[in-house]
């Protein structure tokens, strides 16, 4: 089995042997270098298709710029400029104010893949999501046929030399274009500024290199960025916050967080060390015997070079590391889902199951004495169990990562981001402590912005983030959107229809951290639906829509107080005139003596958040000293709505009232619709004539 | 009263006294009447305003007209209005605008009354209205808000609202064998032609006197087109009778002439109405008084009062066809019900009317007896329901 072969062929799934010999194949696969593999299969990497081309290429730009800035220690400062050139082919350059790179660096950085400095670590942050900006070079190479123009100062009177680069994807070494010592000048101290020319599409939406950028100055308050759109007028996101996030403690990565690519990464440039060694140097939590047990169960020599190891085993040792992160649903409804099911063994699996990868799943399955492109209908029920056991039996015991390396955004630059982002009335956010999930250590924190110029028709935007990287793709697959979903907003004060988004001006952020980011699948692009992981976010969410909630109603009192007092000024004009007009008292005196009893009569009273006018809640109670039995006195609200009280049956008010020998219209101060219809009955009557 | 001022041709007969030169008269005698009335005004202001230097809610107290605030006093045959008053008070969100206009009506009243005046309530509605102080809010957005303000003002501070120098439009009208004095004209209502002497809304003995009549009986009809009928047959005059009608259900004006003349000449009152509910409880409110007005029942109702149809059973004393019938409506047929649970219609003759119009599910307007010829009404149908015997041929 090779691993291209297994993305790009299922067929190639089918049982080892029947084919090729695994050795011949091996022999071949020996020859596919690691950008050849990539060219093959650019989906692995976020280039799947154009739009997502350019998004992933801004993306990767931009994160390493973060990345450095935060790293040396320097407040972010970033130029992003997309530019369409000709139709379908755009012109990326990302500039930021970082350290810089040294010049000998530079060609390897921008022009061969799996070369950098943070694979061999793990940190809680951005890094993580590809192979980095060689691929993007490499894929705006393919495309265009046009290299990677990078400008780069490391510092004050050094020069900023200007490297034109691409990569040769045979041997996937570097070739640098232009003159070794060409530079440029650069008003700036350090810095560095990438260029890349690739086919691509632009577009707006939920996707859109926009949304990520817009996003991504919301989880980065320490950032500044301006942004060229390809059509539109140039943005500005001044920096809110000058706190840079504390630097994330480093950890190493841990087997259940590893990703293939990231393994094949480690492996490759392990230099001359063993299997065994390589793993419980680059690995936290790895010790011996779990290194011994995972070499075990990937079939692999623990004192091999891990340079060879050949990508087939990786992949199986991959698998080993992973399974026990994996878990399938209780065995009940696992065995009725399959029963039902109209597909293969090895999909449900990947559907039913979390932390799953195919070769995962086709490992556990084949333990199990089962063939993966089986048909799900015809698994016994005995045959389910043995599926379980296998994959409890695949699962290496290994501690849990340590809690001490999450770091949450933090509340108050949650809402320094919102604000940035959102020209709201109110803000809040909450950060929850750490929680974790099958020994996972996690963060949820929320934050929401509310009213001002936020749209009142449309549902919320929610924006979800994981390790601070915006997730734009699969909503509705997403843990995150779940959770949403399950918070009552009604009950603090917005619309929400049963199993949708609330409706309102509401911008609901919500970021999950942990050293391993639950997704859905190797596409990163939503977070698995654990129920710890649900829960917390929910919690979160709840802890803001109260104060949310909250403030609403405040502002609803507010109003209405407002509306009040000058409900009562507006009729205390039209009244000091009358009663002047019959005692002769001054009409100026007669308004300060109701202008001055107004405080005593006016009270915020706060109505329920829905559905409540201003109104409901009684006015005119005793003012403060009044007996009890005044008190009771005051005004019934039933009464006050005619100057007739209610009838002892509402269907007998329309004649009561219409019984006037005066035969003027009845109408009472009711409501016009009431009125009306009487008005109606009693013409109906004298009309006949 | 200041003495009657020949108006400009065209003005209603009773607008007697709303011109200007009234107003330029120079001061002008209050009679003891109109003082009380001010007085009442007065007080009430000055109490608002006493209760709100004390740093109350200022309140009205208005009885309360309303079913659950009327019974029936079945020895003197009246509706009367209960003790249940009701608070209005100027800090409350619903009712400052009420309170408001109370005083507006009262200011407006009060005015009038100082003049001399009489105006109509539709005059006042539009005497009071403009709009709120800085808003575009109106004092009042329809005479349909201003008309219930009026009788508020008239149960507040006990005045009626001639008192308060009010009348309503003109409403109904009279022929028959007498002669009146109306405002200081004598008005022979055998000289009425065919509309007859339009009745004006105040018909006190200081505006209306009764001078001579031969009548024997008053005749009341629902509908004016009925009245016309009798009025081109001469009805009155071959039956001695005070032909009235109310253009429906009779306005004060007209309850308030048949109580005087019931009262004064003695004369029994007949009403003949349409045969449904409405018809029914225009009847009644003649009879006992309205729920709305029951505070003037004592001087307008006629507790003996006959109905003389139409009634359900006279279909077929009177072999109606069913062609001449129409069916119940919803509306009719709730109404009914309503009727049915009023202490004033208790009585079992009623209730069986009643019960029939339900079972039956038909109601008959007056024109139908024309079915069975056009002078059937006045040849048969009245002369026939008179000599009958009460509770068959006509009800109480
Ligand atoms: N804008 C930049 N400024 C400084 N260093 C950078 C910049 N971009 C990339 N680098 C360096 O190049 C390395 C490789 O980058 P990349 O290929 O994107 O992989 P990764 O970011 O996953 O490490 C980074 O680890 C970083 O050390
Ligand atoms: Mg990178």
């Amino acid at each position: 089995m090779t691993t291209e072969a297994l993305i790009q062929d299922p067929e190639a799934l089918k049982p080892a042997g029947r084919r090729a010999s695994a050795e011949a194949m091996g022999a071949k696969q020996r020859d596919i270098s690691v950008s050849e593999f990539f060219t093959k299969n650019r989906h692995l990497l976020g280039f799947d298709n154009p739009a997502k081309a350019l998004l992933t290429t801004i993306k990767e730009a931009v994160d390493n710029a973060l990345d450095a800035c935060e790293e040396a220690g320097i407040l972010p400062t970033l130029d992003v400029t997309v530019e369409e050139v000709s139709d379908g082919r755009y012109r990326v350059r990302v500039e930021d104010n970082g350290p810089g790179i040294v010049k000998e660096q530079i060609p390897k950085i921008f022009a061969k893949l799996l070369y950098g400095s943070k694979f061999h670590r793990l940190r809680q942050s951005r890094g993580q999501q590809g192979i980095g900006i060689s691929a993007a070079g490499m894929y705006g190479h393919l495309t265009t046929g046009r290299p990677v123009v990078v400008v780069s100062k490391i510092g004050k009177g050094r020069p900023a030399w200007r490297v034109e680069v691409r990569i040769d994807s045979r041997t996937n070494e570097p070739k640098q274009l232009n003159d070794k010592n060409d530079t440029v000048t650069w008003e700036k101290d350090h810095g560095t500024s990438v260029e890349i020319e690739l086919m691509g599409l632009y577009r707006g939406g939920r996707t859109s290199v926009d949304a990520y950028l817009e996003q991504t100055v919301v989880a980065n308050p320490h950032l500044e960025l301006s942004y060229k759109p390809p059509k539109g007028p140039l943005v500005h996101f001044p920096r809110v916050s000058d706190l840079l996030p504390p630097e994330a403690q480093e950890i190493k990565p841990h087997p259940h967080g590893v990703e293939l690519g990231m393994l094949i990464k480690i492996l490759h440039e392990s230099g001359r060390r063993h299997v065994a060694q390589t793993l419980m140097e680059e690995f936290s939590r790895v010790t011996q015997p779990v290194a011994d047990e995972l070499c075990k169960r990937a079939g692999i020599d623990p004192n091999a070079v891990a340079a060879r190891v050949d990508a087939a085993k990786i992949e199986a040792l991959h698998a080993a590391m992973v399974a026990s992160n994996a878990a399938l649903p209780p065995i009940k409804k696992f065995a009725s889902k399959v029963a039902r099911s109209d597909g293969n063994l090895r999909e449900e699996v990947l559907e039913e199951g979390t932390g799953f990868s195919p070769t995962l799943a086709d490992l556990v399955i084949r333990r199990g004495g089962l063939e993966p492109t089986v048909k799900a209908k015809l698994v016994t029920p005995m045959m389910v169990e043995k599926l379980y056991a296998s994959l409890h039996d695949s699962q290496v015991k290994i501690l849990p990562p340590p809690a001490n390396c999450i770091v949450p955004v933090g509340e108050a630059l949650v809402m320094e981001g919102l604000r940035r982002r959102f020209k709201g009335e109110f803000f809040t956010s909450h950060t929850r402590p750490p929680a974790v999930y099958r020994g996972n250590p996690f963060v949820v924190e929320a934050g929401v912005a509310f009213g001002g110029t936020l749209s009142r028709d449309d549902s919320a935007d929610v924006l979800r983030f994981a390790n601070r990287v915006p997730l734009l793709y699969q909503p509705r697959a997403c843990a995150i959107h779940e959770a949403v979903l399950k918070v009552d907003w009604k009950s603090y004060g917005l619309q929400q229809r049963k199993g949708e988004l609330p409706v309102g001006p509401l911008a609901i952020f919500v970021h999950l951290a942990s050293v391993w980011v639950p997704f859905t699948s190797e596409a990163k692009e939503a977070v698995a639906h654990y129920d710890e992981v649900v829960r917390e976010i929910r919690l979160a969410l709840m802890e803001c829509g109260r104060k949310l909630g909250a403030w609403v109603k405040a502002q609803q009192a507010e109003r209405w107080e407002t509306q009040r007092k000058s409900l009562f000024e507006k009729y205390i004009v039209e009244l000091a005139a009358s009663i002047h007009s019959i005692t002769k008292v001054s009409e100026e005196s007669v308004k300060k003596d109701f202008t001055d009893a107004l405080p005593n009569h006016v009270r915020i009273a706060i109505a329920p958040v829905e559905g409540a006018a201003p109104g409901v809640d009684a006015g005119g109670e005793p003012a403060p000293g009044e007996g009890a039995a005044e008190a009771a006195a005051g005004p019934v609200e039933a009464e006050a709505e005619a100057p007739e009280p209610k009838a002892s049956r509402p269907s007998e008010r329309p004649p009561d009232m219409g019984d006037d020998g005066d035969g003027e219209p009845f109408y009472k101060d009711m409501t016009p619709g009431n009125s009306r219809q009487l008005v109606l009955k009693v013409r109906s009557k004298s009309g006949r004539k | 009263m200041a003495p009657r001022k020949k108006t400009a041709a065209g003005a209603t007969p009773a607008n007697k006294a709303a011109s200007d030169d009234t107003m330029t008269d120079g001061p002008r005698e209050i009679g003891e009447r109109d003082r009380v009335t001010l007085q009442k005004i007065t007080d009430l202001a000055f109490s608002a305003l006493a209760e709100v230097r004390r740093g109350k809610n200022p309140a009205l107290s208005i009885p309360v007209r309303a079913l659950s605030n009327v019974s029936f006093d079945q020895e003197a045959g009246l509706i009367r209005l209960g003790e249940s008053r009701q608070s209005r008070n100027f800090f409350h969100l619903k009712q400052a605008k009420l309170f408001m206009q109370t005083f507006l009506i009262a200011e407006h009243c009060k005015k009038l009354i100082e003049a001399g005046a009489t105006t109509s309530i539709r005059d006042i509605y539009y005497g009071a209205k403009h709009s709120v102080a800085g808003t575009k809010e109106n004092t009042f957005e329809e005479q349909a808000e201003s008309d219930p303000i009026i009788e508020d003002l008239e149960v507040t501070i006990d005045a009626l609202r001639e008192e308060l120098h009010l009348r309503a439009e003109n409403r109904g009208a009279m022929v028959g064998p007498m002669t009146i004095r109306d405002t200081g004209d004598t008005i022979d209502l055998r000289r009425m032609g065919s509309g007859g002497w339009s009745i004006p809304s105040i018909v006190e003995d200081n505006r209306i006197e009764f001078m001579k009549t031969e009548a024997e009986y008053i005749l009341f009809i629902e509908k004016g087109a009925v009245w016309a009928r009798l009025n081109e047959d001469r009805f009155w005059q071959k039956n001695n009778c005070m032909l009235l009608h109310g253009s429906g259900m009779a306005a004060r004006g007209t309850r308030r002439l048949l109580r005087r003349m019931h009262e004064e000449l003695k004369l029994p009152l007949y009403v003949l109405t349409d045969n449904d509910p409405w018809g029914f409880y225009i009847y009644s409110v003649i009879k006992q008084g309205s729920i709305n007005l029951a505070y003037e029942s004592m001087r307008m109702a006629v507790p003996q009062a006959r109905f003389l149809g139409l009634m359900s059973s006279d279909a077929e004393r009177f072999n109606l066809q069913a062609n001449v019938s129409m069916a119940l409506k919803d509306e009719d047929s709730a109404r009914i019900e309503q009727l049915m649970r009023y202490d004033w219609f208790a009585a079992k003759r009623w209730q069986e009317e009643l019960a029939l119009m339900k079972k039956t599910q038909k109601k008959y307007e007056l024109e139908a007896l024309s079915s069975r010829g056009i002078r059937f009404i006045t040849e048969e149908y009245i002369p026939q329901k008179l000599r009958g015997k009460r509770g068959d041929s006509w009800l109480d």
